[in-house]
């Protein structure tokens, strides 16, 4: 999960203060003294911590927290305010233009993700019902070309590119005309890694700047960066003058503080965050919701928006119906596997759901998704009948469904005993709120 | 950056011929005495060249960090604010809490048992104490017979680079090398691999994307058997240390690896970003226990990054620094020659 030791760190030193009815100066300072440690263990700008630590210790010192009926809660509040407010308050959109396309450049260092986010942003901006046009000006790494028109072939989004040979400038001003031409409304540039303290390269990116006007630059930074990532955020927008800040990798266990010190060194939101390989992994960043996520409050409106997105309302209310006669199918249980299963991977959904970091056997559950593609195959096994009408798998048809499946009959077993008790469980559960409103997700 | 490289490319072949010219010494052609006198300067003035160039590299990181050093440590009193900004200073480059800790109260000790008010003189014990951290040099070296490197590290962290430059120098030792494309992952990161062995002139062996590279492996491994090989580099795709399954992936690369190179030297190299934070030494620990690493690789030492994270990755997890990267081209990648590296860090 993203920011994970952060906030258990921050979770156990809350916890501490929680308890106490009285806060003392001293309770406040030996609590502050360790939210300190924890930020600069999350890679947080040293200077960043230090301010964020004394505004703290202004506000909670004084009078409103210590004559408060729970100042441990009070001083929690405190840090989540403080915390939003570091990551840049409410989220921040992209800019469009008044007149397509809107033209995106992305920069940054190099293996920070640029090529990977091009692709992501673009198939984000689909999703959209936008008709994004890749760039690529990244004429200097090998293949970096050709791994951008890879990616424009998965996407089915159309890469713009004149080879190796032709300056990155005279790629991007034909690529404008190109776009339209082609009645493309956004287009993003993917240009060449390069160090910040590059002149010679910084200055081509400013030359890229001067020649399209792009309307957003946003600069890419690996979320893993330590104490350096001030400097490169800090350079990269003197020298251009960016908008925004996509932030990489976070589906790591990498503590994320680079989030925090680029938003309150250079003032620039972070507009994205990336996680994991797939090509839909990058999402609007919420800074309130992530301070959340960040104290252990759960991030509840992420996950209902990913509902919304994949759960199909009309499926579900006809689940519910069913549920409600008991007449809930394998065909069913393999509906709702496949939606929930399309939200993300399952450890990120849980990453947000409210309390779910404390839960101690849960911490350091890895939720095998191959396990989940077995139930799959086990069910694909299944004959009509027997996916309508369970009871009739009898043995033969246990040992004919492992076969087909690949796995063992064991594990059919297994499954259909699940099952069982899925249905089980939801006869009590409408037996006992009969006509209440049923959870729409059985398996959580 | 390439373009730097292309229009650099007559430099760098100047230098090869230079390195060229070393390993013609070790054979067996027998220079006369002159032409061997020659070669020596040569050598001189080569290693002159590679300080050089360290010293270069690390510039930008010197700046920041022993700027900041030299003014702590000169005409001012040993007190308690004094450990505190030494504190602050380790913290920001890198050095991460623990091992900053460590050092700041093993130093506390030094003063306060030898009684020592001169800074000067602490200075150099600070020297000695982060020399002793890092211990002794261990570059990376062939043995007779195949040696295979697997390479490995999270996304983006240089690993084909360094790749490129760790083949480009044993080549021009006179070593046979060979590459294996084991990043059957990324888009193009086969081509990538190809463009560079085209360019040094080495062959890779590879299948199309997305298939097993334990296969490609196991394929490359008997080529270069097959060949008579050197060294054979196996470059795998970059994923991060957390995600089990690629892990688990990575792990079978390695079985095969052990199972098929019986008698061959086998060798791990993690490469890691220097700007990287604190999460190095996650990657580290996790890509050790699951693959078993024998060196560790530093890229990206050119920037502005403090390369603290060098000395907390050794004192954590004690596996050696092998090669730091400080800069584009073949030659800046560098054995990391720890008292070298501390001590340009502290050059005047």
């Amino acid at each position: 999960m993203v920011f994970e030791n952060l906030a258990e760190k921050l979770q156990a030193t809350f916890s501490k203060l929680r308890g106490k009815g009285k806060l003392n100066e001293k309770d406040v300072k030996t609590a502050l003294k360790e939210v300190k440690l924890a930020l600069l263990e999350a890679d947080v700008n040293f200077k960043v911590v230090k301010d964020f630590i004394k505004k703290i210790e202004e506000r909670a010192v004084g009078y409103e927290v210590m004559e408060s009926l729970s100042p441990g809660q009070q001083v929690i509040k405190i840090v989540n305010d403080e915390l939003t407010k570091l990551m840049g308050g409410t989220q921040s959109k992209l800019a469009s233009a008044s007149k397509p396309p809107t033209i995106i450049l992305m920069v940054g260092l190099q293996g920070a993700g640029k090529t990977t986010t091009t692709g992501k942003l673009a198939k984000l901006l689909e999703k959209q019902g936008r008709r994004p046009l890749l760039v690529a000006a990244d004429i200097y790494r090998p293949a970096a070309i050709k791994q951008l028109q890879v990616l424009g072939e998965r996407l089915d989004i159309p890469v713009f590119s004149m080879g190796s040979q032709t300056s990155p400038i005279d790629i991007a001003k034909a690529a404008v005309q190109y776009a339209e031409n082609q009645g493309r409304d956004y287009m993003i540039i993917d240009t060449a890694g390069r160090l910040h303290i590059n002149e010679e390269l910084m200055g081509e990116l400013k030359d890229i700047k001067a020649s399209v006007k792009p309307h957003e630059i946003l600069l890419v930074v690996d979320s893993m960066t330590g104490q350096d990532a001030v400097n490169v955020a800090e350079s990269f927008d003197q020298a251009l003058g960016i908008d925004g800040v996509v932030l990489t990798k976070l589906d790591g266990d990498a503590r994320g503080g680079a989030a925090l010190s680029i938003r309150t060194v250079t003032g620039k939101p972070i507009k994205f965050i990336g996680m994991g390989e797939k090509l839909d992994g990058l999402e609007p960043f919420h800074p309130d919701r992530m301070a959340n996520r960040i104290l252990g409050m759960g991030d509840v409106l992420s996950l209902i928006e990913k509902a919304q997105e994949t759960i199909d309302l009309k499926k579900a209310q006809e689940l519910e119906e069913k549920l409600r006669k008991q007449e809930f199918t394998f065909e069913d249980f393999l509906d709702q596997m496949k939606q929930v299963r399309n939200m993300g991977p399952l450890d990120q959904l849980m990453g947000m759901i409210p309390g779910m970091g404390k839960v101690k056997q849960l911490k350091n559950m890895q939720v095998d998704e191959k396990a989940l593609d077995h139930v799959e195959a086990i069910i694909n096994s299944m004959t009509r009948e027997e996916r309508v009408n369970p009871d009739v798998i009898n043995g033969s048809r246990r040992k004919r469904i492992a076969r087909g499946s690949g796995t063992s009959v064991q594990e059919v077993n297994k499954l259909l005993k699940q099952f069982n008790d899925v249905r089980k469980m939801m006869k009590q559960l409408t037996g006992m709120q009969k006509k209440g409103k049923m959870s729409k997700f059985p398996f959580m | 950056m390439l373009k730097k490289l292309f229009g650099k490319r007559e430099k760098d072949e100047e230098i090869a011929e230079v390195l060229e010219g070393k390993a013609q010494d070790v054979g067996e052609e027998t220079p006369g005495t002159g032409e061997r006198e020659q070669l020596e300067v040569q050598d001189e003035k080569q290693k002159v060249g590679l300080y050089q160039r360290l010293k270069e590299g690390l510039n930008k990181t010197r700046k920041g960090f022993v700027n900041k050093v030299e003014s702590l440590f000169t005409g001012r009193a040993i007190d308690d604010e004094f450990f505190e900004e030494l504190e602050e200073i380790l913290i920001q480059a890198d050095v991460g809490i623990n091992t900053t800790m460590k050092l700041v109260e093993h130093l506390q000790e030094i003063v306060d048992e030898k009684r020592i008010n001169d800074p000067v003189e602490l200075k150099q014990i600070f020297k000695e104490e982060i020399n002793n951290l890092l211990g002794e040099p261990t570059p990376l070296e062939l043995k007779s017979g195949l040696n295979i490197v697997m390479v490995v590290g999270v996304n983006g962290a240089g690993k084909t680079t360094t790749i490129a430059k760790i083949s480009e120098r044993f080549k021009n030792q006179g070593k046979k090398v060979l590459l294996g494309a084991g990043d059957t992952f990324r888009a193009a990161a086969i081509d990538q691999l190809k463009v560079w062995g085209n360019r040094v002139g080495i062959d890779v062996i590879a299948h199309s994307e997305g298939a097993d590279a334990a296969a490609v492996a196991f394929d490359a491994i008997h080529a270069a058997r097959s060949r008579n090989v050197d060294l054979l580099i196996l470059d795998t795709a970059g994923r991060l240390h957390t995600q089990k399954n690629l892990m688990e992936e990575l792990k079978k690369v390695r079985r095969v690896l052990s199972r098929e190179a019986a008698g061959a030297h086998e060798h791990v190299l993690l490469v890691v970003d220097a700007t990287t934070g604190q999460n190095a030494i996650n990657q580290a620990r996790l890509f050790n226990e699951a693959v078993e690493v024998n060196g560790i690789t530093l890229t990206k030492l050119d920037g502005t990054a403090k390369g603290g994270i060098v000395i907390a990755i050794k004192d954590d997890l004690k596996i050696p620094i092998q090669l730091i990267g400080v800069g584009e081209k073949a030659e800046d990648l560098q054995d990391f020659i720890p008292e070298e590296f501390v001590q340009a860090l502290f050059a005047e």
